[in-house]
């Protein structure tokens, strides 16, 4: 592999993230300038069968809406089931079954309208449906994804004013609670299904097979609320080695490869044979600070930290040239991003000052084998970190308990995300009570911030709130980001529709707008 | 041989049993526990808690295992952490496409290393038998994932004739063309392995006293080499020939990943994975008692083919 020289990378780079903040403000423009490069844009044609190649698990799989865990998972249960909302590829929440939602003044009861929507089975969509669906998640006894994000609606209290009108009374004000219809595996299901055998419901496609671990089989569904589906039949078929997803497109076994790696996109960027459509700032990438204890309670040691990161050495060495530079902030191009707050830059000199009055001499830096490019991005930042004249350990944790045990042990570790709202980001992570608060950050005023946002009906003083938020956690937050992995799908030249979305979004695996030549 | 298959069977119920409890013993003895390791990225403590409860582990360990081995005696394997299905019947549908390609592979690979073998010692030292040795020893030496990766470039991709993998194939048999670069792969390295044994023992046969009695009584050479030598050449690839069964019903990992092959290699790795604790117990007694089934058929085989090696034990 070639070693081009850094220039030409980072004037690339430059232009790609000053690309990714400026669309991010925009899901529309974003998505306008992606996937089909033919201007003329010829008239989507009708029929034929995709094949969908995604990783599974195995003969394990389950096709119930509300057990989804894997991609191959979601991307079956959004052919044949809709959510009340779904996320735009900014994070914010773009209605689907849910027609428009009004809050009242306090934002703690939220009234939806439903669209009109048909089952598969002809009967239609109704608010019965919906509550039905919400308290099988809500299930106490059981164990289903969405559960968390459905915690704040009091299920007792809420009630189907009509058929095509849910009100939702909520336990708490919830400004962003739009963002919750929207949680992934929330799907709505008939009133009373509970055997997804043959799963109806009212999503573009039609059930037809399924056999775990292996295929999937949906038809056009033609009622479809939001336009029927362009092909005939999808496919998905489950292939966990990403080596032979793409000797599946390059075999033309598939037409639609996901989730590629960076180094197969880098092979076959000059291929004819396969079109790439990669999704900027999918996946996070960073390093967690304990900012309750030694040595990164002290606020100046994690600014020395946010300084000594070289940023571009470990895009283009761990993601090949493939990602978005990290500026310690959660959700670049999202919704609320504090895209204004200046893009901070190594700075060896400052650092080490900043260390040298804090007596640091040396730290131990958590990683672990849990996905791709982790352990190497530990090496490089604590070789980065090194010439400042600090000792860092690296402290390699076994794989299968790193996510437990980053969260209370350790003093900075090797951390990721997919993609998220802000807000959810927040809420998960970063208040007293989150149940995953990696960073010890225990702020009482920071709380009340959030619970501010919360609770703020005007949109505009809630982004005020929200770029007041960011700006704390950019000054002395406890997580360093550095980078963004763009998230790589493969088709064959055929295939158009494919939108560029971030993983769980409502544009990502989306066939219902997918077409063949 | 009765007696001798009696004690061989008691032994290998033995063994499986000596898996089963090792497999759950394994599972104790992962740091933390299983519900931290299944909680994953996600280590909320209720959320722990609940996998706790679901997985019965605040139940004694030893209460568990009386449990765990009854059901196993009865076939019920628990069911899936992930799926809520039964353990039994994942097992069952892994089988079948190991099963297909391990039984192709067998049906090729014995008659293919069996017939290279002889054909290699009765040209001793002449150019075939000098091609084969060549050939065997060279082949031997690329491992599954390279050879698997250069015959998909070259057969699938590069001249488009033969598809690259087997993804969305209902059924193995129902589109054959799928299993020819599997079972190439598959075949390449036992086929050298065992055909060097046969050639081996062939010699040391063919250059036996008997054999030379045989060939003074007047008997066809073809006689001679298949009906007296050849029982005796092959005893020692037996045990070969068992590892290479066992080996392929194990679910060769390498070759089903990338062939996209649902067998029992890729349901162990899934339920790894996704940290599906009964599913990987389960699997763990299946290949135990694989294994065991295996080489007790191989040692009953061989003490048919050369009964005078009972007198040695």
């Amino acid at each position: 592999m070639s070693h081009p020289s850094a220039t030409p990378h980072l004037s690339r780079r430059v232009v790609l993230g000053a690309a990714g903040l400026t669309l991010g403000a925009s899901g529309a423009v974003l998505a306008a300038c992606s996937s089909d490069p033919d201007p003329e844009a010829t008239e989507p044609k009708t029929g034929g069968t995709l094949r969908a190649a995604f990783a599974g698990g195995g003969a394990d799989e389950t096709i119930d809406p509300h057990r989804v865990n894997l991609f191959a998972d979601a991307a079956r249960a959004k052919a044949v089931f809709d959510k009340l909302a779904d996320l735009g590829t900014d994070m914010a929440a773009v209605p689907r079954l849910a027609e428009s939602w009004t809050p009242d003044p306090d934002v703690t009861v939220w009234t939806v309208k439903l669209r009109e929507a048909t089952f598969h089975d002809g009967s239609p969509v109704r608010a019965a449906d919906v509550l039905y669906s919400y308290q099988r998640i809500a299930d106490p006894e059981a164990t289903f994804r969405a559960k968390q994000d459905l915690a704040p609606i009091d299920l007792e209290a809420s009630r189907a004013v009509d058929d095509l009108t849910v009100e939702f009374v909520l336990k708490y004000p919830l400004a962003e609670f739009p963002n919750s219809l929207a949680a992934f595996g929330a799907y709505i299901v008939p009133e009373g299904a509970d055997d997804f055998d043959a799963p109806i419901g009212s999503g573009p496609f039609k059930f037809v097979s399924f056999t775990p671990g292996s295929e999937f089989t949906a038809e056009r569904f033609d009622d479809y609320w939001d336009g029927a589906p362009k092909l005939d039949r999808l496919q998905i078929v489950v292939a966990d080695e990403e080596s032979a997803r793409i000797n599946a497109l390059l075999g033309g076994q598939v037409e639609y490869a996901h989730d590629l790696s960076a180094t197969t996109a880098r092979a076959n960027e000059d291929n004819d044979a396969v079109a790439l459509v990669a999704s900027p700032g999918s996946n996070m990438l960073g390093f967690a600070m304990k900012t309750d204890r030694a040595p990164f309670d002290d606020p100046q040691v994690r600014r020395a930290m946010f300084l000594l990161c070289d940023r571009d050495e470990l895009v283009e060495s761990v993601l090949s040239g493939r990602g978005l530079v990290g500026n310690d902030l959660f959700g670049l191009g999202f919704e609320h991003y504090a895209a204004d707050i200046p893009q901070r830059e190594r700075d060896l000199e400052t650092a080490r000052t900043l260390l040298a009055a804090a007596g640091v001499q040396s730290i131990t830096l958590d990683t672990a084998d849990v996905g791709s490019g982790f352990t190497e991005a530990a090496q490089i930042f604590a070789e980065q970190v090194r010439e400042a004249g600090i000792e860092v350990e690296i402290n390699e944790r076994n794989a299968d308990t790193y996510w437990a045990d980053i969260l209370t042990e350790g003093q900075i570790a090797s951390y990721r995300s997919g993609a998220m709202p802000i807000a959810s980001h927040i809420s998960q992570r970063l208040l007293t009570e989150s149940p995953t608060n990696l960073t010890q950050w225990h702020q009482a005023d920071f709380d009340e911030l959030y619970l501010r946002l919360q609770s703020t009906a005007d949109a505009t003083e809630r982004e005020v709130l929200y770029q007041q938020i960011q700006q704390r956690l950019h000054d002395e937050g406890g997580y360093l980001v550095w980078g963004f992995a763009d998230w790589i799908i493969g088709t064959l030249p055929g295939v158009h529709g494919v939108e560029q979305a971030p993983a769980n979004t409502l544009d990502w695996a989306r066939f219902d707008k997918v077409w063949m030549d | 041989m009765l007696a001798y298959a009696a004690k061989r069977i008691g032994l290998g119920a033995v063994q499986v049993l000596a898996v089963a409890v090792l497999a759950f013993a394994l599972v104790e003895l992962l740091p933390g526990d299983a519900a931290v390791a299944l909680a994953g990225d996600q280590p909320d403590p209720d959320n722990i808690e609940r996998i706790r409860e679901q997985m019965h582990l605040d139940e004694p360990a030893l209460a568990r295992l009386g449990d765990w081995l009854a059901g196993i005696a009865t076939g019920d394997f628990g069911a899936s952490l992930v799926s809520g299905r039964p353990v039994a019947g994942l097992l069952v549908t892994a089988l079948e496409p190991t099963l297909i390609l391990a039984g192709l592979t067998l049906i090729l690979l014995l008659p293919l290393s069996i017939g290279l073998g002889v054909a290699a010692a009765r040209r001793r030292g002449r150019w075939p038998d000098r091609l084969i040795t060549t050939f065997t020893v060279g082949l031997y030496s690329v491992p599954e994932f390279a050879l698997a990766v250069l015959l998909v470039s070259v057969f699938a991709i590069g001249l488009a004739w033969l598809p690259p993998t087997a993804v969305g194939v209902p059924s193995l048999l129902s589109e054959p063309a799928v299993l020819v670069l599997p079972l190439l792969v598959l075949l390449a390295r036992p086929i050298c392995s065992i055909a060097r044994l046969v050639r081996a023992g062939m010699i040391e046969a063919l250059d036996s006293e008997y054999v030379a009695h045989v060939r003074r009584a007047g008997v066809s050479e073809r006689r001679v080499v298949l009906a007296h030598a050849l029982p005796n050449a092959v005893t020692p690839a037996t045990a070969q020939i068992a590892r290479t069964a066992d080996w392929l019903l194990g679910g060769v990992i390498v070759v089903e990943s990338v062939f996209v092959i649902p067998g029992l290699g890729t349901a162990l790795v899934d339920a790894v994975n996704a940290r599906d604790l009964p599913v990987v117990q389960g699997i763990a007694v299946a290949f135990g008692a694989t294994t065991v089934l295996v080489n007790l058929a191989a040692d009953l085989v061989a003490f048919r083919l050369a009964p005078r090696l009972e007198v040695a034990r």
